[in-house]
């Protein structure tokens, strides 16, 4: 039953994106990082639906949006292996689940004051060690993801 | 996995032939290097850089690297510029690191430089065509110190294969002995760790052993009995700074001190290395020991130097061998 609402709050969309599988911890992290305080359209926030697979979940549901990569790969970041929907004339045009990619290029701040990228007015690079480790390309630090700072 | 990003760095450096770490080299690229050395070594004065700019960078002091550069350089017949104060440059006026390096660009063949930040050079060789060597970024990376220590180990044991190699004294902070252990990665070295315990290896150097198969042995003890069997003793200075506990600090600062006494039962090849400066870590009357070998080894800095030197401006080993310009 909870299922099909879900469903049918998905398909009433017409243009934009859905969020889905957002941890309940991170909704409002993930919906800070992209300004929906702001947003003009209409937005739906949903936290603590019933979920299969994470027991709990959240869910972000906003019109005329489409994400670039660098926002995709800031959501990653967030919070890995979330799931995007986009939708197009009522139609799901894309469900994909969002992974860590292997680089990040200027989304993660370095840690290390010392490190070159905090002192020059340059790109950061990230790479993915593992499912939750990513590395600076340039002073070799590692961080684990729940410690990032977007850039 | 550690600095396994570096060798994407020399991948995007190909084409200018920077030298940002040498961690990622095979051994046939260490021993290519190593016979340039001893190359120059037999004939150190010669006219191959003539026509030749190398600018050396120093945007924090040294003495001995920034000597031993100019030296390789100038004994090349390449001529040198650039500065050792960063004080008297304009990076004191707020210039970028990367407008620096694209304006000595357009006058130099070759950029040494030395830079407080990690990864700095690792950033200049993205921003210029001009080859870039590394000489220290921070406390990240000193190549042309691990290249020079490799040729020391090689050409004192004849090999740098199966070696017992002994490191003492600041095991967490010394940024030559993690860059050597992972250049001996494919020699089958056996490495004992001798460094207090707030000074001990890190874990993820121990982590890199085990990854690489590399065997290792740590201890704390310092005595004839435990450096019995070394075929190197690679001494470091534990530095009062390093400490958290001061109280600490002075239990163990006498007790990573090589005397002569010490060296009784030692190997008759074994060999003791130190990056230098040395403070109190080694007494004086080491010195004259036969297994002394620390002065030694910075002279090899000057072999290895030049050869760095060359390698990154295209000049080959066979180019070398057939030096028309030996003086």
């Amino acid at each position: 039953m909870e299922q099909n609402k879900e469903n049918m709050m998905v398909a009433a969309l017409e243009n934009g994106s859905v969020i889905d599988h957002i941890p309940t911890d991170k909704l409002f992290t993930v919906a800070q990082l992209l300004q929906l305080r702001d947003c003009k359209e209409e937005v739906v926030i949903a936290n603590n639906l019933k979920s299969n697979v994470m027991n709990k979940k959240g869910l972000l549901k906003i019109s005329g949006k489409f994400f670039n990569e660098e926002e995709i790969s800031q959501l990653a970041v967030i919070c890995p292996n979330i799931r995007l929907t986009v939708i197009k004339d009522y139609k799901v045009v894309e469900k994909r689940e969002v992974l860590l990619p292997d680089t990040l290029t200027n989304i993660v701040k370095c840690a290390n004051p010392v490190c070159i990228t905090n002192n020059e007015p340059m790109k950061t690079v990230f790479y993915r060690k593992d499912k939750d480790t990513l590395k600076c390309r340039y002073c070799g630090k590692e961080q684990k993801l729940k410690d990032i700072k977007l850039k | 996995m550690i600095f396994d990003i570096y060798s994407i760095s020399s991948d995007i450096n190909m084409e200018n032939r920077s030298i940002v770490s040498i961690a990622d080299y095979g051994k046939e690229k260490i021993q290519y290097l190593l016979d340039m050395a001893t190359e120059f070594e037999a004939h150190p004065n010669r006219q191959i850089l003539k026509g030749k700019v190398v600018a050396t960078l120093f945007f924090e002091p040294s003495t001995r690297t920034r000597l031993s550069f100019e030296t390789a350089a100038n004994r090349l017949g390449a001529r040198v510029i650039g500065f050792t104060d960063p004080k008297v440059t304009s990076s004191s006026k707020g210039e970028t690191l990367k407008d620096t390096i694209k304006m000595v660009s357009n006058y130099a063949d070759v950029i040494v430089m030395r830079h407080k930040l990690e990864g700095a050079a690792l950033y200049a060789s993205e921003v210029t065509n001009v080859p870039i060597i590394n000489a220290g970024d921070g406390s990240n990376l000193h190549p042309s110190q691990t290249m020079l220590d490799l040729y020391s180990i090689y050409k004192t044991q004849g090999t740098l294969e199966n070696l017992n190699i002994y490191m003492v004294g600041d095991l967490k902070y010394g940024r030559t002995v993690h860059s050597l252990l992972m250049s001996m990665r494919k020699y089958n070295p056996t490495f004992h760790f001798i460094a207090p315990k707030e000074l001990e290896m890190p874990e993820e150097y121990k982590l890199y052993c085990q990854q690489n198969n590399i065997k290792y042995i740590e201890q704390q003890d310092f005595t004839e009995d435990t450096i019995a069997d070394a075929d190197i003793l690679y001494m470091t200075r534990v530095q009062r700074e390093r400490f958290t506990d001061l109280m600490e600090y002075e239990r163990v600062k006498d007790a990573y001190i090589l005397r002569a006494d010490m060296l009784g039962k030692c190997k008759d090849n074994m060999k003791i290395l130190h990056p230098l400066p040395r403070v109190n870590e080694i007494e004086y009357d080491v010195d004259d020991s036969k297994h002394a070998y620390y002065f030694e080894q910075a002279r090899n800095g000057l072999y290895a130097r030049e050869a760095l030197i060359c390698d990154v401006l295209g000049i080959t080993l066979d180019d070398i061998k057939n030096d028309t310009s030996i003086i």
